[in-house]
């Protein structure tokens, strides 16, 4: 697993923020957003991937998602015991059975350029558009390098240049679902025998003007800019809208007789992964959380479990209106008698959203709960919603033994993602 | 594990050939060119004035009346999805709530929707207000943009430009509730797309699959992007239908431009039990990844494409020999399709001289992540009507290049055709698409 995120840039870093409670919210300093309607975001903070690699002259002009990439890469691959930057690797791995499936955003339009372009172009008094003015401005002062890194495939084709993988690829955006979806498709890739190994996860930065922009034109995003840590407060009564983040988390999926063969640390088991569209409206959540609901009933029925199974729930979470309450009648759905007793919490409250990376950062601390046997809490949840009364497991986290879990990811437009996890046991496998 | 055959049962193109399937073979079959000086805009000053456009169209003549106002947040790319998408439902005569609510055929679960699309760039025009009161001395200015611009966007802009919209959008008109991704692998996307698609029905997730992509690159910031990578040919300017010229000796780059492209895929068992017209069956997926230092071209060696190739092959569980039809990705740039032609070699072997290649972007030009989706409907035209196309601008084959390209219409039996594609960035994909003969099967 490798993870850079606004609480951190390693996964055990970022775990004990998480347990501590800690924010990743802070002013936005990536470009002046001081007079936007909000005016902090989660960024990732003094991060440098040329700390990761031993060639950055191969990654100089990456985009700053491809650059989160890289990093959490590279943790994963390190603890995977998989070679990076290797021209004979030593791993005994086949390249063509070790694939790639990211969720992965676009890099960042050249703002400069295309906001000169629109001034030179545009008459406001005969309200015209002077094609030939923004064409020879796009074309003088938009730059070959950052222009080959703004497709979302490019995050995967770093990826592919650090390990070699030569193996199915693929690179999803479905909005906040995204690498989720990654993670639950290179699943299917693996369990069809396409590929040994599939490096997954996701990686985004809409930390930028245009993103900014649009999530607050869609009044998204939480506006409480006099307190940007107490401003991702899901399932709050007061909460009001989603923090905005940043960041890449890899996993490293195997076929379990592969780990075996190369002796690998098997960290956990992916038992099921549910896919869905509301096909409702692309504005809105299905009201009754339609599309949600068959996301976590095939991922349950996928990975041959019941609700019953099912110890902790990893929320989508966003801190919006919409979200935490459509969201929490599909647990109540899904889990029926027992959806107040599952503990369902939101680490959004902390890290913000990653947008595409969110599913797979949430995965990672799916792992790492129940490796330690402990629920992450949904912080600032001080003022709760009496519509919303499930157990968000609020402020502090909870020891309790955890087998199995839930994570759930849902997309702008009603593109949902569930995936199931099991706590790996050499026990269970072999029972003599 | 159990496996279900996939098959294909609907087509629908909206590209510079004409605005459907029908009208794109057609214009294939004659070697007629779709492309010319760009019209969406005034192109003057750009390297490369050239692109393929698709023909006048008018969103609202494509959607259920209900969803007309939904038109608003459409930009171009969810619009030629939408297009295509309803096209082929239309074609494979299964009733989805878009088609006819009152008569509705399918299950709406059950149904997947996998699209491929590119990077969607906004619309300068649109924006062109807020950035005109955001600037302090002629310049652009974020403070005035966060105080003042935001206000002249309108509140659902962002939604406009999502890559997942095209996926939604058809969701939402057909009522598919099923698995929903949208892959985002620039050229290799459809491929990508359907090869997901496939894998959804044959895991036993969906009957249904509406697979394909689309993407309009026809927008300044799309055409400089490619103008500054060295990819388009800007010494053509005047002679557009000459211009794209895959494997020639004299070709200069590639021309890009716009379409979009679905296929219907449903289960062999779905498509029976209807009744329904199986036009092709998807038997081979191979995917790879390409490892250029630079990214910037495909690896000298085609590796990748070798790899995908062979992989496609295997999968579909024939050799080299039993191809008749490759429909390679071939671009017009020398380079990539030099390096291309020779993984195409690699992976025939002996049978490179007996397998017809056939370039269609000399007419439909680079239509970015719908290209694969074009591709794999002309494939799935040629086996139907026993018909392979001339490819069109090529006279004199490039050096190095040892392919089997003909410039006469060749008329076979075809059994087994294959379209390959791949990125820049390395994303790599080919799919084995097969006759699908009616006696035999059973």
């Amino acid at each position: 697993m490798g993870i850079v995120s606004p609480l951190g840039h390693d996964v055990e870093t970022v775990w004990q923020a998480i347990l501590a409670g800690r924010s990743g919210a802070a002013r936005t300093t990536i470009f002046d957003a001081s007079t936007f309607p909000t005016t902090f975001s989660a960024e990732v903070k003094d991060y440098d991937f040329r700390r990761y690699v031993q060639h950055p002259s191969q990654h100089e002009k990456c985009s700053r998602s491809s650059g989160f990439v890289i990093g959490a890469a590279v943790q994963a691959c390190r603890q995977a015991r998989i070679d990076v930057e290797s021209q004979a690797p030593a791993d005994r791995i086949d390249r063509t059975r070790m694939g790639i499936y990211l969720g992965a955003g676009e890099g960042s339009l050249d703002s400069d350029a295309f906001f000169a372009a629109i001034l030179a172009a545009w008459d406001g008094e005969r309200n015209e558009f002077l094609w030939p003015h923004a064409n020879r401005v796009v074309q003088e002062q938009m730059q070959a390098a950052h222009e080959l890194e703004q497709e979302p495939n490019m995050a995967a084709a770093h990826v592919a240049r650090l390990t070699g993988a030569r193996g199915p690829a693929r690179s999803c955006l479905t909005a906040c679902a995204a690498s989720t979806q990654a993670v639950g498709e290179a699943l299917m890739l693996i369990r069809r025998g396409q590929a040994d190994i599939m490096i997954a996860g996701g990686a985004h930065s809409m930390i930028h003007i245009l993103g900014l922009t649009g999530f607050n034109r869609l009044t998204a995003l939480s506006r409480r800019n006099d307190s940007p840590e107490t401003a991702s407060r899901p399932f709050c009564a007061s909460r009001d809208g989603f923090v905005l983040g940043e960041g890449a988390a890899i996993v490293i999926l195997e076929s379990l007789a592969s780990a075996r063969k190369r002796g690998a640390t098997i960290l956990a088991e992916l038992m099921g992964y549910g896919s869905s569209s509301d096909a409702y409206r692309v504005t809105d959540m299905h009201d009754e959380g339609r599309g949600a609901v068959q996301a976590m009933k095939a991922a349950l029925a996928d990975a041959g479990l019941t609700y019953r199974d099912i110890d902790y729930i990893n929320t989508h979470g966003t801190s919006t209106q919409e979200n935490d309450s459509v969201e929490t009648l599909a647990i109540k759905t899904v889990f029926q008698e027992r959806a107040k007793q599952v503990p369902a919490s939101s680490v959004k409250s902390m890290l913000g959203h990653l947008i595409a990376a969110a599913g797979a950062a949430e995965l990672i601390t799916c792992v790492l709960a129940m490796r330690d046997a402990i629920v992450p809490p949904t912080i600032n949840l001080n003022d709760p919603d009496p519509e919303l009364d499930l157990d968000y497991v609020p402020n502090v986290p909870r020891k309790m033994p955890l087998r199995v879990v839930m994570n759930e990811s849902f997309g702008f437009g009603g593109q949902n993602n569930v995936v199931i996890l099991k706590q790996h046991s050499e026990a269970q496998e072999n029972p003599h | 594990m159990e496996s279900a055959r996939v098959v294909v049962t609907g087509l629908g193109a909206i590209s510079p050939l004409g605005l459907n399937a029908d009208q794109m073979w057609a214009g294939l079959c004659e070697g007629r060119c779709g492309i010319g000086r760009i019209r969406a805009f005034d192109p003057a000053g750009l390297r490369c004035e050239l692109a393929g456009e698709v023909p006048a169209y008018s969103i609202q003549d494509y959607v259920p009346r209900k969803y007309r106002k939904s038109c608003k947040l459409m930009c171009r790319d969810i619009e030629l999805a939408v297009i295509a998408a309803n096209q082929a439902v239309t074609a494979s005569g299964l009733i989805t709530k878009g088609i006819d609510p009152e008569n509705v055929s399918i299950d709406p679960a059950r149904m997947a929707i996998t699209m491929g699309a590119g990077i969607i760039s906004c619309d300068m025009v649109e924006l062109a207000p807020a950035a005109a009161v955001s600037t302090t001395d002629g310049q652009f200015d974020v403070r005035k943009w966060g105080q003042l611009g935001l206000e002249h966007v309108t509140p659902l802009w962002l939604l406009k430009y999502l890559p997942n919209m095209l996926a939604c959008h058809i969701g939402i008109i057909h009522d598919g509730q099923g698995p929903s991704n949208t892959i985002t692998c620039a050229e290799a996307s459809a491929h990508l797309a359907i090869a997901e698609a496939v894998q959804v029905i044959a895991r036993g997730d969906s009957d249904i699959a509406l697979a394909g992509a689309a993407e309009a690159k026809v927008n300044p910031v799309l055409m400089v992007r490619q103008i500054l990578l060295e990819r388009t040919n800007n010494v053509s300017n005047d002679r557009p239908a000459e211009a794209c010229r895959p494997f020639d000796a004299n070709a200069r780059g590639s021309v890009f431009g716009e379409a979009g492209g679905v296929l219907v895929l449903e289960s062999l068992y779905h498509a029976r039990r209807r009744g329904a017209t199986i036009l092709a069956e998807v038997v081979g997926i191979g995917q790879s990844h390409g490892i250029d230092p630079a990214c910037a071209r495909l690896e000298s060696s085609g590796e990748a494409v070798r790899i995908a190739i062979a992989k496609a092959l295997d999968d579909a569980d024939i050799n080299a020999w039993q191809l008749d039809l490759l429909i390679p990705h071939g671009t017009g740039l020398p380079q990539d399709d030099l390096a291309e032609a020779k993984g195409i070699a690699a992976a025939l072997g002996d049978a490179t001289d007996r397998v017809t290649v056939w370039p269609t972007k000399s007419m439909l030009s680079t239509t970015g992540a719908a290209s694969g989706a074009l591709d794999a409907i002309a494939a799935v035209k040629a086996i139907s009507t026993g018909t392979i196309p001339p490819a069109r601008n090529f006279d004199r084959p490039a050096d190095g290049c040892r392919l089997r390209i003909s410039a006469d219409t060749v008329r076979r039996r075809i059994d087994h055709a294959i379209c390959c594609s791949y990125t820049h960035g390395g994303q790599t994909a080919a799919l084995v698409l097969k006759r699908y003969d009616e006696g035999a099967s059973q």
